[in-house]
C-alpha cells in the first residue's frame, strides 16, 4: 500500500511499505528517531499535535496557579509558587523547541491555540477559588502529569524524550511541594482542613479525567503505542495514579470523594489496587469542547498576553534589523 | 552583631525600608507571570521578581531578629498598614505596559546596584552578605532591562512613543531614590549602609548611556514626587496591599 506524503527533511518522498517497515523496525529496536531522520508523515503529525498540546498545557497551566502568586500567604510560599509557575513556562519553552524540530514554528502553534484549533489539558479549565487549590494542583495535577510523563522519557522521538527527562525532575518536586501545602492545611485549623477537603472534592474527578477517555473510546491510542510514543494506556495510567494517591490522602486524613472507592486485592494481577467509581464522561467532553467553567477566561488571558505583547515583539525585530543594517553600513564605510 | 539604641531601632527601620522596596517591586513584577509579551519574558520577569522577594525575605528576617520582639519576617511583610510601609513611590507604581515595567526596573536597579556595591564596605557582616548577592543580581537586571529600553526606544514608532511616555510618567519618581529617610541617615552616619544620595552620579551615567542608545531624553522634572520613605504613598499601594495581605488578614494567626 502506498500513501503519498511529504516526509519532511528525509530523503524519501513516498511512504513505500518497505520504508514503513524499516521505520517500524527502528522503533521496535528502541532506536531514537531524530528530527532529521525520515519518518512517516502521520508519525510527524501525531508528534506535532501531541507535543504542541503538551506545550500549550504548560503555558495555559500557568494561569490557574498564577492566580495566587500575588495572594500567597507567606513569603516562602510566594517564592515557591512563583518559581513553580516559572518552571511550567520553562517546560512550555522546551516543548515548543522540541516541536519546532519537526518543522512547525512557535508562532504557528500559538495561533492554533488562540484560535481554538489546538487543545490543551482540560484540567486547567477549572478555577482556583482558594489557596488550597494551589496545593491540590501540585499534588494531584502535577502528580497525574508525572504518571503520564515518566513513560514519555522513553518516547521514540528523541527531542521529546529528552525534554521529558528534564521536565519530570521538576514535576516531582512540584508534586511534593503541593502535597506539603495540602498537608499543612490538613494539620491546621478546622477552617483550613475544610478548605483542603473542599478543594480535594473539586479536583479529584477532573484529575482522573486528565488521563483521557477509556481505552475503548480513545481514537489515537493504538497507533501511538505501536510507535512507542505512548507506553501505557489511559486506563493503566489512571489506575496507577489512583493506587499511588489514595494512601497519600489517607495519610493526611482527607477523604477521596468517591463512595465506590474500595481496595481490591485481586487487582493488578493479584498485587492489589483500588476499584473506583465511574467518571462523568459528559462533563469530560463538555469541558474538552469548551464548556468548562474557565475555558473562555483561559483563552482570553492568553490572547490578551499575545496581542498586548505584539508591539514588543515587533519592536525587538525592528531593532535587530536596524542594528544589522547599521553594522553593514559601518562595514561599507570602513572599506 | 548587637547594636545599642538609637542605632538599633534605626537599623531595624532601615532594613524594613529596604525590604519594602524589594517586596513591593517583586510583587509588581510577579503580576506579569503568565501574561508577558513573550515566553522568554514569562521566565525573565519572575526571575527578577524572585531575586527581589529573596532579598526582601532576607532583610525582613534580619530586621525581625535584631528587633527581638517576636515578630517574624511574614508579620513584617504582611501585617502592617499602608502608612507603615517605607518603600519608594517608584516601586509601587502600577505595571502599565512593558515599557513602563522595564523602565521602572532599570531606574531602581541602576540606583540600588551601586548602593549595595558601596554597602559592601560597611561594617555589618550579615548585611554585606545580602549586598554581595544583590550586586550580582541587580547587574543582570540593569543589563536585561537596559537592553529592552534600547530595543523599545530604537524599535518601531509605536515602541519609541510608548518608551517616551514611560519616561515622562516615571521619571518624576526617581529623585526619591537618592533621599534616605531619618532612620537611613542614622545608619549612614553609623557606617552601616552606604549613602543612597551618593549614588546619584553613577545612576545618572548609567541612565544617560542607555538613553543615548535608546534615543530618549532625560526630562527636566518640575515637581519631583516623594513620600514613600515617610509612609506617604500613592493610592496604588493600598490596592496592592489588599491583595498581598489577603490571606494573612482573612485567616489571622494560621500556619501555611
Ligand atoms: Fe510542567
Ligand atoms: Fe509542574
Amino acid at each position: 500500500m502506498y500513501s503519498q506524503g511529504l516526509i519532511g527533511s528525509g530523503s524519501e518522498n513516498e511512504e513505500s511499505e518497505a520504508f514503513l517497515a524499516r521505520f517500524q523496525a527502528r522503533i521496535d529496536a528502541e532506536e531514537k528517531i531524530e528530527p532529521n531522520d525520515a519518518m512517516p508523515l502521520a508519525y510527524r503529525k501525531t508528534l506535532i499535535r501531541q507535543i504542541g498540546q503538551h506545550a500549550h498545557s504548560e503555558i495555559v497551566g500557568m494561569l490557574p496557579e498564577g492566580n495566587w502568586i500575588t495572594r500567597a500567604p507567606t513569603l516562602r510560599r510566594k517564592m515557591a509558587l512563583l518559581a513553580k509557575v516559572q518552571d511550567e513556562g520553562g517546560h512550555g519553552l522546551y516543548l515548543y523547541s522540541a516541536a519546532e524540530t519537526l518543522g512547525v514554528s512557535r508562532e504557528e502553534m500559538t495561533e492554533e491555540l488562540l484560535s481554538g484549533r489546538a487543545k490543551y489539558s482540560s484540567i486547567f479549565n477549572y478555577p482556583t477559588p482558594t489557596w488550597a487549590d494551589i496545593g491540590m494542583i501540585g499534588w494531584l495535577v502535577d502528580g497525574a502529569a508525572i504518571m503520564n510523563q515518566v513513560p514519555l522519557c522513553r518516547c521514540s522521538f528523541g527531542p521529546y524524550a529528552r525534554a521529558m527527562v528534564r521536565v519530570c525532575r521538576e514535576e516531582s518536586f512540584h508534586q511534593r511541594q503541593g502535597y506539603e501545602i495540602v498537608m499543612t492545611l490538613a494539620e491546621g485549623t478546622d477552617e483550613q482542613k475544610e478548605m483542603a477537603q473542599d478543594s480535594l472534592n473539586r479536583w479529584w474527578w477532573p484529575a482522573l479525567m486528565m488521563f483521557g477517555p477509556h481505552d475503548a473510546d480513545s481514537s489515537n491510542s493504538d497507533q501511538s503505542m505501536l510507535w512507542k510514543i505512548k507506553r501505557f494506556t489511559n486506563d493503566e495510567l489512571r489506575q496507577k495514579f489512583v493506587d499511588a494517591t489514595v494512601p497519600q490522602a489517607e495519610k493526611i486524613g482527607l477523604k477521596i470523594p468517591d463512595p465506590d472507592l474500595k481496595w481490591n486485592p485481586e487487582k493488578n494481577d493479584g498485587a492489589g489496587g483500588y476499584d473506583f467509581g465511574a467518571l462523568d464522561w459528559d462533563e469530560f467532553w463538555r469541558v474538552v469542547k469548551g464548556g468548562g467553567p474557565m475555558n473562555r477566561d483561559r483563552i482570553a488571558a492568553r490572547k490578551a498576553a499575545w496581542e498586548n505583547g505584539r508591539w514588543v515583539r515587533e519592536a525587538a525585530l525592528a531593532h535587530a534589523a536596524k542594528r544589522e543594517e547599521r553594522a553593514a553600513t559601518a562595514k561599507v564605510a570602513a572599506e | 552583631m548587637t547594636y545599642a539604641q538609637p542605632i538599633k531601632t534605626a537599623f531595624v527601620e532601615t532594613l524594613i525600608t529596604l525590604g519594602d522596596d524589594h517586596l513591593i517591586l517583586g510583587h509588581r513584577l510577579s503580576e506579569w507571570c503568565g501574561h508577558a509579551p513573550m515566553l522568554e519574558e514569562d521566565l525573565s520577569l519572575p526571575n527578577m521578581a524572585l531575586d527581589l522577594l529573596g532579598q526582601a525575605n532576607n532583610l525582613y528576617s534580619y530586621a525581625a531578629e535584631l528587633e527581638g520582639e517576636g515578630r517574624s519576617e511574614d508579620d513584617i511583610a504582611f501585617l502592617r498598614n499602608a502608612r507603615q510601609y517605607r518603600n519608594l513611590l517608584l516601586v509601587e507604581r502600577p505595571n502599565g505596559d512593558f515599557a513602563h515595567t522595564v523602565l521602572r526596573q532599570l531606574y531602581f536597579a541602576a540606583a540600588m546596584q551601586p548602593f549595595w556595591q558601596a554597602t559592601l564596605n560597611c561594617s555589618d557582616e550579615r548585611l554585606n552578605g545580602f549586598a554581595g548577592k544583590a550586586v550580582k543580581e541587580l547587574a543582570t537586571h540593569i543589563r536585561h532591562c537596559g537592553e529592552w529600553v534600547i530595543r523599545l526606544g530604537d524599535g518601531t514608532d509605536e515602541s519609541a512613543q510608548r518608551m517616551r511616555k514611560a519616561v515622562e510618567e516615571l521619571h518624576i519618581y526617581t529623585d526619591e531614590l537618592f533621599q534616605p529617610n531619618a532612620a537611613m541617615r542614622i545608619c549612614v552616619e553609623a557606617g552601616l549602609i552606604a549613602d543612597p544620595a551618593a549614588q546619584r552620579d553613577i545612576w545618572n551615567t548609567t541612565i544617560a548611556t542607555i538613553f543615548k542608545d535608546a534615543f530618549l531624553q532625560v526630562p527636566e522634572i518640575a515637581f519631583p514626587q516623594q513620600g514613600g520613605r515617610e509612609g506617604l504613598h500613592t493610592e496604588a499601594l493600598g490596592h496592592l496591599l489588599s491583595e498581598l495581605q489577603y490571606m494573612q488578614r482573612t485567616y489571622p494567626g494560621m500556619t501555611w
